[in-house]
């Protein structure tokens, strides 16, 4: 069983040395996986459907954009000030998705992307606008690893920051708080009924979810010294559930190969084509709705279960 | 001593429709309390309100003695009210032992915690095989999807979550609808074993049930009580005749 799960992290470990020209793109990978965890935690397993993500990740990259830019270069209390700020607007904005019903919900959702995305654009004196965010400038890692331009230090940090996350991710899931988001999904009628406090327990998921993707966002800033209003965007909340569906939600590890499977499919078919490499990922997410849930991890496991039956 | 649930005045209206006219309840402590009434009487309103799922118009809720007409739903389940529901309710996806034992946590005031696995829970996991056992659910249905047991096996599960939370005060609204006469009878033993000191309300159609079980009944009918009393008594009344049964035909007199 630890083998099966030392399995995905040691080929994540073995690409810094097998890809040595392609380490940027393993830390986008990095980034966008743990941004798909966030997204898996309130929408695979809390029930609660979002299309606004990307505020949470964009207010983290401007967090610790800012604060190298402002000469607070140092890496890892950057991604607490981020994953602060994102929790913090979380927190304010929970009680007015929960508030409003299913579908209200998820356009209080786009609506705050869209007003923050809006917001940066305007504030440009502050976020460099549409320009971007320029002159991040990190400190080295505990003071001794400098981000080179290889992009090696970006990824094994990404990565670090990725496993430590995604092993409390895993820690939250199985607890019984984890549960309990489990029955919010699975019955929001019956949950309360058993003592859940359904508010409550939505709201510490939207929280802890928007802390995920603030940090996701914050590493993006920080390994490429930017931050853009692409953070904010509708297109990368839309990314990530298409990561999400790909991979298999309400399971991390899905989150976790849809982000993979996403990110290298992107990278591969839009080298091949820029314009068309939609309609390439239009057709993996039709044959895979239409071959079942679970995404591919779910085809992966139905798959070994018919091996182990033979 | 006060009752273990009682309600004073408990109304509720729907624009200009009033479901739940001004009723005035008291169910004892240990009691075998039925509440029957015809198709559109208000019951699983009435339910609703007691539960906290609906917030009253007007009147009063109050459980062991304490004013819980403003508690949440998840709070009148901590100081002790249970529910089963008329259509099962329950999580497709979990299984009865997750289910259970999630429960039994959330019960436990566990529910917050996120850093500690549910299943390393030892003493959880023996106390959701027992309140299985109770309810009599087999030890292979345990371990499968809910959506995929047959339907008087969900039923099992539905009071087993109820009991999950040691309730004082148990509602069971209509327990074995639904169920196929092959199955009812599972359930029926089930609601016979209650523990005697956990008073239940029962709500229901079957008038074979009602009259096996209760030891008082409370007739409710276009939402207001219409007779309360021992089930001879009720099996009496010309009015219970008149409305509920709607003939002279008395059901078990």
């Amino acid at each position: 069983m630890i083998l099966l799960h030392a399995i995905p992290w040691a080929g994540a470990l073995a690409g810094y040395w097998l890809f040595p020209e392609q380490l940027p793109l393993l830390s986008a990978i990095a980034i966008a996986a743990l941004f798909a965890v966030s997204l898996d935690l309130i929408v695979g397993y809390a029930g609660l459907v979002t299309l606004g993500q990307a505020a949470f990740f964009g207010a983290g990259a401007y967090t610790a954009g800012i604060l190298a830019q402002q000469g607070w270069g140092e890496p890892f209390s950057g991604l607490l000030a981020a994953a602060a700020v994102a929790a913090l607007l979380g927190l304010i904005s929970a009680p007015l998705v929960l508030r409003a019903g299913e579908l209200a919900g998820l356009m209080v959702t786009l609506g705050l992307g869209l007003m923050l995305y809006e917001a940066a654009n305007k504030a440009a004196a502050i976020t460099g606008g549409a320009d971007g965010l320029q002159g991040v400038e990190m400190w080295p890692i505990f003071g001794l690893y400098r981000f080179d331009l290889w992009g090696r230090t970006a990824y094994l940090y990404s990565l670090a920051v990725l496993f430590v996350l995604f092993m409390l991710a895993r820690l939250l899931v199985a607890s019984p708080f984890g549960w309990s988001l489990r029955a919010i999904r699975g019955n929001a009628r019956r949950a309360p009924a058993l003592g859940v406090p359904v508010k409550a327990r939505l709201t510490a998921a939207y929280v802890i979810a928007a802390a995920y993707a603030g940090v996701a966002g914050g590493l993006l800033a920080q390994t490429t010294s930017f931050a853009s209003l692409d953070a904010l965007s509708f297109q990368r909340s839309a990314d990530g559930l298409l990561m999400l569906v790909l991979g298999g939600l309400g399971s991390l590890y899905g989150a976790l190969l849809g982000a993979v499977a996403f990110t290298v499919a992107h990278h591969a078919l839009s080298e091949a084509s820029p314009v068309f490499w939609q309609f390439w990922l239009g057709i993996a997410l039709v044959a895979l709705a239409l071959a079942g849930q679970g995404g591919l991890l779910g085809l992966a496991r139905a798959a070994i279960a018919r091996l182990r039956r033979r | 001593m006060s009752a273990a649930l009682e309600t004073r005045g408990l109304t509720r209206r729907f624009g200009a429709f009033v479901a739940v006219d001004a009723v005035s309840l008291r169910v004892e402590p240990g009691a075998r309390h039925a509440l029957i009434g015809p198709n559109g009487a208000g019951k699983t309103t009435f339910v609703n309100l007691l539960s906290g799922a609906l917030a009253a118009s007007a009147g009063q809720v109050s459980l062991l003695g304490r004013d819980v007409s403003a508690a949440p739903q998840h709070l009148r389940v901590r100081l002790g009210l249970a529910r089963t529901f008329q259509v099962n309710q329950l999580f497709a996806e979990l299984t009865a032992m997750q289910a259970t034992t999630m429960a039994l946590a959330e019960r436990a005031g566990l529910g917050a915690i996120w850093w500690r696995p549910l299943f390393g829970m030892a003493g959880l996991r023996a106390e959701a095989q027992q309140l299985l056992d109770t309810v009599r659910l087999p030890d292979a249905a345990r371990h499968q999807r809910t959506a995929s047991l047959p339907y008087g096996r969900q039923r099992l599960l539905e009071i087993a979550l109820a009991l999950a939370m040691r309730p004082r005060v148990l509602l069971l609204d209509e327990p074995a609808a639904g169920v196929p006469p092959a199955d009812s009878r599972e359930v029926l033993a089930a609601v016979a074993a209650l523990p005697r000191d956990v008073a239940v309300l029962l709500i229901e159609h079957d008038m074979d049930l009602v009259f096996r079980f209760a030891e008082r009944i409370t007739v409710l009918a276009f939402g207001a009580v219409l007779a309360d009393g021992a089930p001879s008594e009720i099996a009496r009344s010309p009015a219970v005749r008149e409305a509920y049964l709607g003939s002279t035909e008395v059901a078990h007199g």
